[in-house]
């Protein structure tokens, strides 16, 4: 198999209501030229195109459509998308590249939750039969979650609080993150419920945003980045989407993907964990050490861009071995309700 | 990149309301009978690619989630594809590309559509703030295009009712399909209803419930393979300044990468059989110029001859087609799955004899998408 | 530089399911009074029933009488619930294991209070009054220890309406926003792309060719060619017009690409390639910020144009 590595990744701040489309077109065309303009690539250097985004987000039937717009896509491109965070298009345009017919490839997420009622419309990615006609939202559904880890004392409200006053701390050095600062954990806790046992503090936010990046193969990689951060394993798995019969405490397809990948010897994990209870069960599926490093960038309880929110925490993990400040990371995303589909990327850089 | 091939294809019994089953009922008739044709069980199966067109023909968002069960996908990697229309091919050569990368040994490529959940016309037309309404209904975007293209190539009108009438008999040799008109006649066609001029009733696909199914595989399994030779896939924009619409830039690009990484010099007389989405009948001839079967403007004479009938030089359609079933998002991979049974020779009534190389073509969007494979009998 | 426009959207609509066996049997049972279970292939009884195995992916076949009490396994508290959900005062989320059953069923319970709720606490289902057969038929749990209504008859389903309604806010974008102001004065602005020079009408957010933002502002004629057109003569829903009519994508006089309109005041037989249209206005006080505006086209009278004057927009 070709050697492929993350070469280029860029993202637009993470905002809580932006005043363009929802068909990302504002937010992408900017983050294009950042990304390829770094690389000192044009358009016509990319050999394969891949999105992902949702209609539900946006309401609209074939709302990536208009997205090609931003790429400029004439002469025609090769191309694809899929309907899940761009994390996973990432990963098809990853197989693309292992395949040996193109050698670099941009890959891009985008989302504008802000332009509706996020909480319900999550409900929508549930049993249409038996589960979405309770409505049941977002929040209620991980506030579930969160009650059995504390009753099983797998984590306490406290340890949350602490997992978000990290992420607004750490948040303070990404200037892109949405929300940031110093907060005691004391004072968190003093806060109401929101949906009991969660507070604001434990839940993402809703955010605005769009993230890219730029794989490359073998050398068309070394020229293109002094550190590539080179994709050592790629894995996602997805677990039953009955999660009355699920143990919500932990997350099989987690720990599966994270073993496929080898998440050994981790320096820095980007984990896109939308509720802390779910970052210290993340922790824990993927058998991440006290040692390792996770959401230096703040992750996405500091801005949460749906369907770029996966692509953008592993392009933040590749982002520190480019700079050399790791040498083995790991970017992982999440889909679907109460984490039941995830993924995990290992990436290297290289003496 | 290794070979791959398709070992096993399964498709449902299409029809306008599959009211006896779910969702999930309706791509496990499929899945079963495609693993039953590959003789593979879910063990054998890496992982599995569902492909579907919008999210809000079904009312559920990336219902692979709630389908993973049904999918035998728990505890494996599942990826969703969505490019429209051409999505049904997309998911072929996603799944394709999972095995030829060597990331994989055995991948189950899934399609579906139930259209009777909701209207795909509500779907398609949910009216948006500032948006002009096209005042046309579901033919009417197509129908300037297809009035342009018999303005260019100065065909005579009753090519579109031929292609119809031999979908349609072709159709009523596909236990599957969803339309079976034995006794439809190029005259009967151009006495149905005038629905979108120059578009007739009888020249446009109807609307239906379906799934497809088809097991790639890096080897050999119990029964016949299809190699895929050659996979392609382009993207242009919907609209732009100067877009030929009728013959747009994306598919000729497509098939012009097909038929190289094909090594096929000469389509017309190397390619043994077609299976081409044309939900509309002038898509027959229009299509057989932009994949370059013929030269442009000369398709229609093709299909005038009578060479795209089973029988003839270029057999197109010989399921059917999407004239005769169009579960929306299965659509392209049914085109794909029966290129592939065409070289399998497990086509059944409708097999065309001799079939070595056969091609998969769909597309979608405002004919800007285009997905694309040519299978053969041959291990590459 | 201002927001742009800004409007509701709203997505609705009665989703028509049919169940299949499985379900059906399951929403069926509830329409009684009952609630069904189903074996899966480990001997875990799952509620509700599951279509396909989570272990093996095997069709489940045997179904197995539940009860309709049960205990809380998990729970969430919902202070402010949100449309269409099971109570419109403030509820548990739970899931409830039914005595019977080994795995959880989703849903509320009516509990008044998180004070009086807990992990473990018996449950029994609330039946709906007018059951259709839908997980709605329990219209919620409450805090009980004691059982549920007695079955009674009812005749099978095998179809559920699911309404999903949601709301959104559809924004324009920047280079839309002028040119959606401009209607609002009867003005047909269109933006030229600073790279290629072509002049899009409407406007889009960015130059599909290039891939950047549409810049220069250029008014333009309400008159133009008809490059191609259908007649419709069938009729669908949200028709305004009785058919047969014309439908035609009009290239206005100094602009790049076509869009279609109306076109109305001629026999539709006598519509050509070509012909030559001027926009007919809607009365003033009717306008806003749509290009419905333009009530139609109607030929102009002038001679037609060539067909190489619009060839390359087709």
């Amino acid at each position: 198999m070709r050697d492929v590595a993350v070469v280029g990744f860029a993202q637009t701040p993470c905002v809580r209501e932006t005043d363009g489309t929802t068909n990302g077109v504002e937010m992408l065309v900017p983050i294009f030229h950042e990304v390829l303009g770094s690389l000192g690539l044009t358009k016509s250097d990319i050999g394969f195109w891949c999105s992902g985004s949702s209609d539900y987000l946006a309401g609209r039937a074939f709302s990536f459509v208009s997205a090609v717009d931003a790429i400029g896509a004439f002469p025609p491109i090769m191309e694809s998308h899929v309907e899940m965070d761009a994390a996973w298009a990432l990963y098809e345009a990853w197989v693309k590249l292992l395949c040996g017919e193109v050698d670099t490839a941009l890959v891009y997420g985008f989302g504008k939750s802000s332009a509706g009622q996020l909480r319900r419309v999550m409900a929508m990615q549930l049993d249409p039969y038996v589960v979405t006609p309770l409505w049941p939202d977002s929040l209620g559904l991980a506030g579930i979650q969160a009650r059995m880890g504390i009753e099983a004392g797998l984590w306490d409200e406290r340890a949350m609080a602490s997992v978000a006053a990290q992420s607004r701390a750490a948040a303070l050095s990404n200037p892109l993150a949405q929300l940031s600062g110093s907060f005691e954990v004391d004072d968190l806790l003093a806060a109401e419920y929101v949906v009991d046992p969660l507070r604001r503090h434990d839940c993402a936010p809703i955010t605005d945003g769009a993230a890219t990046i730029v794989l490359a193969a073998g050398d068309r990689a070394r020229e293109l980045c002094e550190r590539p951060a080179w994709i050592t394993g790629f894995e996602h798995r997805v677990d039953s989407p009955s999660f009355g019969t699920r143990d919500l405490t932990t997350s099989p397809s987690a720990v599966a993907a994270g073993k496929a990948a080898g998440a050994d010897g981790i320096e820095v994990a980007e984990l896109h964990a939308p509720f802390t209870h779910q970052e210290i069960l993340l922790r824990q599926a993927l058998g991440l050490g006290d040692d390792v490093v996770v959401n230096p960038s703040g992750g996405v309880l500091a801005g949460n861009p749906m369907f770029a929110a996966g692509l953008a925490r592993i392009g933040e993990a590749a982002r520190r071995v480019h700079d050399g400040t790791a040498s083995k990371v790991l970017g992982h995303a999440t889909s679907g309700p109460l984490l039941q589909q995830n993924l995990v990327c290992v990436m290297e850089g290289r003496a | 990149m290794r070979p791959a091939a398709v070992v096993g294809t399964g498709q449902t019994h299409h029809a306008a309301k599959r009211l006896d089953v779910s969702m999930a009922g309706l791509c496990r008739e499929a899945i079963d009978r495609a693993m039953a044709d590959a003789g593979v069980d879910w063990p054998d199966i890496d992982a599995v690619v569902l492909g579907k067109a919008p999210d809000l023909f079904e009312g559920v968002m990336m219902p692979e989630l709630f389908l993973s069960d049904a999918l035998g996908a728990v505890g494996k990697p599942l990826l969703r594809v969505h490019t429209a229309g051409s999505v049904g091919g997309s998911t072929g050569n996603v799944a394709a590309s999972l095995v030829q990368s060597g990331v994989h040994d055995r991948v189950l490529a899934v399609a579906f559509e139930k259209q009777s959940e909701s209207n795909a016309m509500w779907a398609l037309s949910v009216p948006t703030p500032f948006t002009m309404p096209v005042h046309a209904g579901a033919g009417g975007y197509f129908a300037p295009h297809v009035r342009a293209y018999i303005r260019r190539a100065g065909a005579p009108e009753h090519v579109g009712a031929m292609v119809a009438a031999k979908d349609r008999r072709n159709g009523a040799l596909n236990p599957y399909a969803h339309l079976k008109q034995p006794d439809i006649t190029v005259e009967s066609v151009r006495a149905s209803t005038m629905l979108w001029d120059p578009i007739r009733y009888d020249e446009t696909c109807p609307s239906s419930d379906g799934a497809c199914a088809v097991v790639i595989s890096a080897a050999e399994t119990s029964g016949p393979a299809a190699w895929i030779r050659a996979t392609a896939m382009r993207t242009e924009p919907t609209t732009f300044a100067g877009r030929d619409q009728v013959n747009p830039q994306a598919g000729r690009d497509a098939a012009r990468a097909l038929w190289k990484q094909a090594g096929i010099t000469d389509p017309l007389s190397e390619v043994d059989a077609a299976e081409i989405y044309v939900p509309f009948s002038w898509f027959e001839p229009m299509w057989l110029e932009n994949l370059g079967f013929t030269d442009t403007g000369q398709g229609w004479k093709l299909t005038e001859a009578g060479e795209t009938e089973i029988g003839g030089r270029l057999p197109v359609n010989p399921s059917g087609g999407v004239l005769s079933s169009n579960p929306i998002g299965a659509s392209g991979l049914l085109r794909f799955a029966e290129a592939a049974m065409q070289v399998m020779g497990t086509a059944g009534e409708h097999q065309v004899d001799g079939v070595r190389t056969a091609l998969g073509h769909a597309y979608g969007g405002g004919s800007q998408f285009f997905a694309m494979w040519v299978v053969g009998s041959e291990r590459p | 530089m201002t927001k742009p426009l800004s409007a509701p959207l709203d997505v609705g609509f009665d989703y028509t399911r049919s169940t299949g066996p499985t379900l059906g049997r399951f929403l069926s049972d509830l329409r009684r009074r009952k609630v069904t279970g189903i074996r899966g292939s480990d001997g875990r009884v799952h509620v509700p029933p599951l279509e396909y195995d989570p272990v093996t992916a095997e069709r489940l076949t045997e179904f197995v009488d539940v009860a309709s009490t049960g205990v809380v396994r998990g729970w969430s508290w919902i202070p402010e619930p949100l449309e269409a959900q099971p109570l419109d005062r403030p509820f548990a989320w739970a899931l409830i294991q039914l005595d019977g059953a080994d795995t959880s069923l989703l849903h509320a319970v009516d509990a008044g209070s998180p004070d009086r709720m807990s992990t473990g606490a018996r449950v029994r289902v609330r039946w709906r009054a007018d059951r259709v057969g839908a997980i709605t038929d329990i219209e919620c749990f409450e805090l009980s220890d004691e059982p549920s209504d007695e079955p009674v008859e009812a005749d099978d389903v095998t179809m559920v309406t699911t309404p999903v309604h949601l709301h959104y806010t559809h924004s324009a974008s920047p280079t839309e926003d002028p040119f959606l102001r401009g209607l609002m004065d009867g003005r047909l602005i269109a933006q030229r792309c600073p790279a290629c020079e072509k002049v899009y009408f409407p406007p889009r957010p960015a130059c599909p060719t290039d891939g950047v933002p549409t810049t220069d502002q250029i008014e333009l004629s309400d008159r133009g060619t008809i490059t191609t057109f259908c007649v419709v003569n069938v009729p669908f829903l949200g028709q305004r017009i009785p058919p047969p009519y014309v439908s035609a994508y009009v290239l206005l006089d100094g602009a790049d690409i076509p869009f279609l309109h109306l076109l109305l005041g001629v026999a539709p037989e006598d519509v050509r390639m070509g012909m030559r249209v001027e926009a007919v206005w809607k009365p003033r006080e009717e306008w806003g910020p749509t290009m419905q505006n333009i009530d139609h086209f109607r030929p102009s009278g002038e001679p037609d144009a060539p067909f190489d004057s619009y060839s390359q927009h087709l």
